[in-house]
């Protein structure tokens, strides 16, 4: 999977889950401020992307997630270590 | 000095209306909320009846975190607060002025909890079932999530006392604020109407299988009863000090005069006549009441062959032909633990608006409620003071006394 169509399912579930708008989701924008992310959020986070890709993220995968690319980054190293 | 209980506000959403006016017109035309539900048919009920509750959207109402939280029931119980509220004239500046407390009657989520061990049992990880299936799936559902989005920051808790889980919730806030303890409570009861809610209960064979006429099948006292129609919603009530209430102009609506309580001791589903007899003489002692002093009384009676007996019998001991009675039951069917605050809803709307709902479907009376005074047809009359009864699985009963003012 290419990194723009990882970019483009990630913003879609996360505008629709997340319920913002597109506008906000900026590749250098910080992830927690932009979503009004708080520790619950991360657990349904961690739902929508196994259930988008596949993928199963614990909370200590997103140690180092600060902004959407960092997120963009740690969904497409898991799918490359999957496939 | 003695402190007095009083209603300020009330709000509803059942199978009847989604407000306190479509209910009270449908109260007055004796309209059922019965339908017959398919997918409870495919699902496998022996009765696919039920009362028809539409979930209501509250993506605008509600921001996501808080709506995450929510089941069917506390859905309904957000609505029912909301107008409860409105009509007491409680805005958001007074829960941060004021220490509210939140009493709700609920006695089972089986939704949530249902489906989050689905995807457990599907996906073999609990992360997978979301952050809002745990506060989704305990008892006390309502009451998290209502006192999170109110900021309630006194008395904080659900009471689970079966089908008389609403009443007793109400008893209770009354015994707090009467006490000195609070000065104002929410209280109310919820039940969820989804196929999964009542599957166990359509297993015990108590349900009414007259499937061919839904609005027919709810039928307490009635000779040809067959069973109980489920059904569900929720109901809030504000209970406030007099004095507090007066202090800053809430409308006065009715007292609570008491709360008669009792425990049968008997039989895990089959009523029994002495226990809510117990209950609702306690009722008449606390409030210095004699029998003759009530005008309504709004019967507990499912539309079950043993319950409506023994309650008949219960009610023909104590009060003979004098007040009238009604189930309104016979147009919501039983909704459980929302019931014993709906059903002093329902009451309180009557006596506002002057009428007595009637007990629908009310074709031959039975035997043991032929003594009683039974409303068949809407009787146009007023009337201020009225008793409410609840009784519940485990044999626990409740029994309010209220007063219009």
């Amino acid at each position: 999977m290419s990194r723009e169509e990882i970019i483009d399912i990630t913003n879609k579930f996360l505008i629709e889950e997340f319920e913002v708008e597109s506008e906000i989701i900026q590749p250098d924008a910080d992830l927690k401020e932009s979503l009004d992310l708080d520790s619950l959020d991360y657990v349904d986070l961690v739902v929508i992307i196994e259930s988008n890709f596949g993928i199963k993220l614990e909370s200590k995968d997103f140690t180092n997630v600060n902004t959407f690319d960092n997120l963009y980054d740690l969904i497409g190293s898991k799918l490359h270590a999957v496939a | 000095m003695q402190r007095r209980v009083v209603i300020t506000g009330m709000g509803i959403y059942s199978s009847l209306g989604k407000n306190l006016s479509e209910v009270k017109d449908s109260l007055y035309h004796g309209r059922s909320g019965i339908v017959f539900a398919q997918d409870r048919k495919d699902f496998g009920y022996r009765s696919a009846l039920t009362g028809f509750v539409e979930r209501p959207d509250l993506t605008k109402a509600l921001s996501r975190r808080q709506r995450i939280s929510m089941g069917e029931e506390s859905e309904y119980a957000y609505v029912a607060t909301q107008e409860a509220l409105r009509n007491a004239k409680i805005d958001e500046a007074y829960f941060d002025e004021r220490i509210l407390g939140l009493i709700y009657g609920n006695d089972s989520v089986s939704q949530a909890v249902m489906e989050a061990l689905d995807i457990v049992r599907q996906k073999k990880d609990t992360t997978l079932v979301g952050s809002g299936a745990i506060f989704k799936s305990m008892n006390s559902s309502v009451t998290m999530n209502l006192s999170t989005i109110y900021r309630i920051r006194g008395i904080n808790m659900t009471i689970s006392a079966a089908c008389a889980s609403g009443s007793h919730a109400i008893g209770l806030a009354y015994l707090f604020i009467k006490q000195g303890l609070q000065d104002c409570i929410i209280c109310g009861g919820a039940q969820e109407t989804n196929k999964y809610a009542m599957a166990s209960f359509d297993g015990l064979g108590v349900f009414s299988n007259r499937e061919d006429e839904p609005t027919k099948a709810s039928r307490p006292f009635d000779k040809d009863r067959n069973g109980l129609v489920p059904g569900g919603g929720a109901a809030t009530i504000v209970l406030e000090e007099y004095e507090s209430a007066i202090k800053r102009g809430a409308p006065i609506l009715a007292e609570v005069l008491s709360y008669g309580f009792s425990s049968n001791g008997d039989h895990i589903s089959t009523p029994n006549v002495e226990g809510p007899v117990r209950a609702m003489e306690m009722a008449l002692q606390q409030a210095g009441l004699s029998p003759a002093d009530i005008e309504y009384i709004n019967a507990h009676a499912t539309s079950t062959p043993m319950g409506d007996a023994n309650e008949a019998r219960a009610l023909s001991q104590l009060f003979g032909a004098d007040p009238i009675i009604s189930s309104t039951k016979s147009m919501t069917g039983h909704e459980c633990w929302m019931a014993g605050t709906s059903e002093v809803i329902y009451s309180l709307l009557m006596a506002q608006h002057g009428f007595i709902a009637p007990n629908i479907n009310l074709e031959e009376v039975d035997e043991p409620a032929r003594g009683l005074t039974l409303a068949k047809n809407t009787i146009n009359q007023n009337f201020n003071v009225f008793l409410s009864n609840s009784f519940g699985f485990g044999g626990t009963n409740s029994a309010l006394i209220v007063k219009k003012l």
